[in-house]
């Protein structure tokens, strides 16, 4: 093993490292990292740690939360005021993954995985970064968008707005195995309702891209409308518009395209 | 490349070792310390059978950085034996012939204690939850979670 462990006491100097080092990853809970050492993979010669108690913080009492990057699954299940968020924490790996895997390594989980990120795309989050030259907020989609291009920096936390109701925020998971499995497919929805009508609806899916995506086409069909057998139907059958899912050993892209449309409606429909 | 020095508390005892740069701490345990009890089998956190507690949390073995764990408590399977008596979930597991090939039941039986420290009389849903982590291809999972249901019961009823 040729490996360098760099660890750290803030955030900050870690970011400085990643920036500088273009074969080094930032080692969280360790579910990516660890898994790709095993498998051999040659392009990471450091690992970079930080123990700033920073990024496990979690700040859930005002309408807007905060989670940093280092808090594991097991613990916003934990934490009573996210309870919206416990849906998707829930369907992430057995408990010994929810004990290990974090909010900020998910950014990271390529399909099957990154159901949590899902769930943060539909709630429109923030993720705050730090590169070489300080931090700063990013949509989550853009963060996203440029995934791939994030080596460099360090996510030190995600926000988002807390949902009005139980009802306005919904997940769905689609899996094989029960409790646990990879995703089919994953699906997200927020609906804030404003005078009995849907306004700034978001619909955010999983394994129906290479990252997470919206489904703008289906969002579209939503906006303004009343939640109605009409506008289901609609959202529905453009479910598929935008996606570009792939083959993989727990389905097909076709099955993929043939199935997001109906646990799209079954979710906005309230359907178990 | 230099070694790292390492220590932690290892089934109660301290043990201090040498481990290389990126060391994951089921190798750390298996060729350094030699606690063959936790098994390597997919190296991905998808099989569960290298379960460990740290500091009392199921933890998966692969894929923990050896050298998170200094200044910690490490649990194996190794340290359930009460003397030279079976802990109650090994018994359980004998009695219910829950172990075929055996390969997963050094995970089952992490994964069941650390759900029974927390949660003394589980239903069956909750050890069928606190097992999923853990693959089995021999025993259909049925036998597994009726050993962890007896000792779970057996307790309440005690």
């Amino acid at each position: 093993m040729g490996v360098t462990v760099k660890t750290f006491t803030s955030a900050s100097e870690a970011a400085g490292a990643l920036s500088t080092d273009r074969s080094a990853r930032y080692l969280c809970g360790g579910t990516l990292v660890m898994r790709a050492l095993n498998e051999g993979d040659v392009s990471i010669s450091t690992v970079v740690r930080a123990q700033d108690q920073a990024l496990t913080r979690i700040d859930a009492s005002g309408p807007r939360i905060t989670l940093g990057a280092g808090v594991t699954f097991a613990r916003v299940l934990a934490e009573r005021d996210l309870a919206f968020l416990h849906a998707p924490a829930r369907s992430i790996g057995g408990p010994a993954v929810r004990n290990m895997g974090t909010v900020g390594g998910n950014l990271f989980a390529p399909t099957p995985y990154g159901d949590f990120t899902v769930a943060l795309l539909a709630l429109d989050a923030t993720v705050a970064v730090q590169g070489g030259f300080g931090s700063r907020d990013i949509p989550i989609e853009e963060f996203l968008q440029a995934r791939d291009r994030q080596a460099g920096t360090l996510v030190l936390s995600v926000s988002c707005t807390r949902p009005a109701s139980t009802e306005a925020f919904r997940y769905r998971k689609i899996a094989r195995i029960k409790p646990k499995g990879g995703s089919v497919i994953t699906l997200a929805a927020h609906l804030p309702i404003s005078g009995g009508r849907i306004a700034g609806a978001r619909i955010a899916l999983g394994s129906m891209a290479p990252t997470q995506i919206r489904a703008r086409a289906a969002e579209r069909a939503l906006e303004g409308r009343s939640l109605d057998a009409a506008t289901i139907a609609a959202a529905a059958s453009a479910a598929t518009e935008g996606t570009s899912p792939s083959d993989n050993a727990l389905g097909s892209a076709w099955y993929r395209r043939e199935i997001v449309g109906v646990h799209l409606r079954r979710l906005l429909s309230g359907q178990e | 490349m230099s070694k790292i020095p390492l220590q932690f508390r290892h089934n109660g005892r301290d043990v201090a070792i040498f481990v290389d740069g990126g060391t994951n701490l089921l190798v750390a345990l298996r060729e350094l310390i030699g606690d063959m009890t936790p098994k390597f089998g997919c190296g991905q956190g998808g099989c569960g059978t290298c379960s460990v507690l740290i500091d009392g949390e199921l933890h998966l073995s692969c894929l923990t950085l050896a050298e998170t764990v200094g200044g910690r408590s490490v649990e194996t399977l190794d340290g359930m034996k009460q003397g030279p008596n079976l802990h109650p979930l090994q018994r359980a597991f004998a009695d219910h012939f829950a172990a075929q090939c055996g390969y997963c039941t050094p995970g089952m039986l992490m994964a069941a204690k650390a759900l029974l420290d927390r949660n003394p009389s589980p239903n069956r849903d909750e050890v069928i939850e606190a097992i999923s982590g853990n693959i089995c291809r021999c025993t259909g999972y049925e036998p597994i979670i009726n050993a962890i249901l007896a000792v779970a019961g057996g307790r309440a009823s005690a």
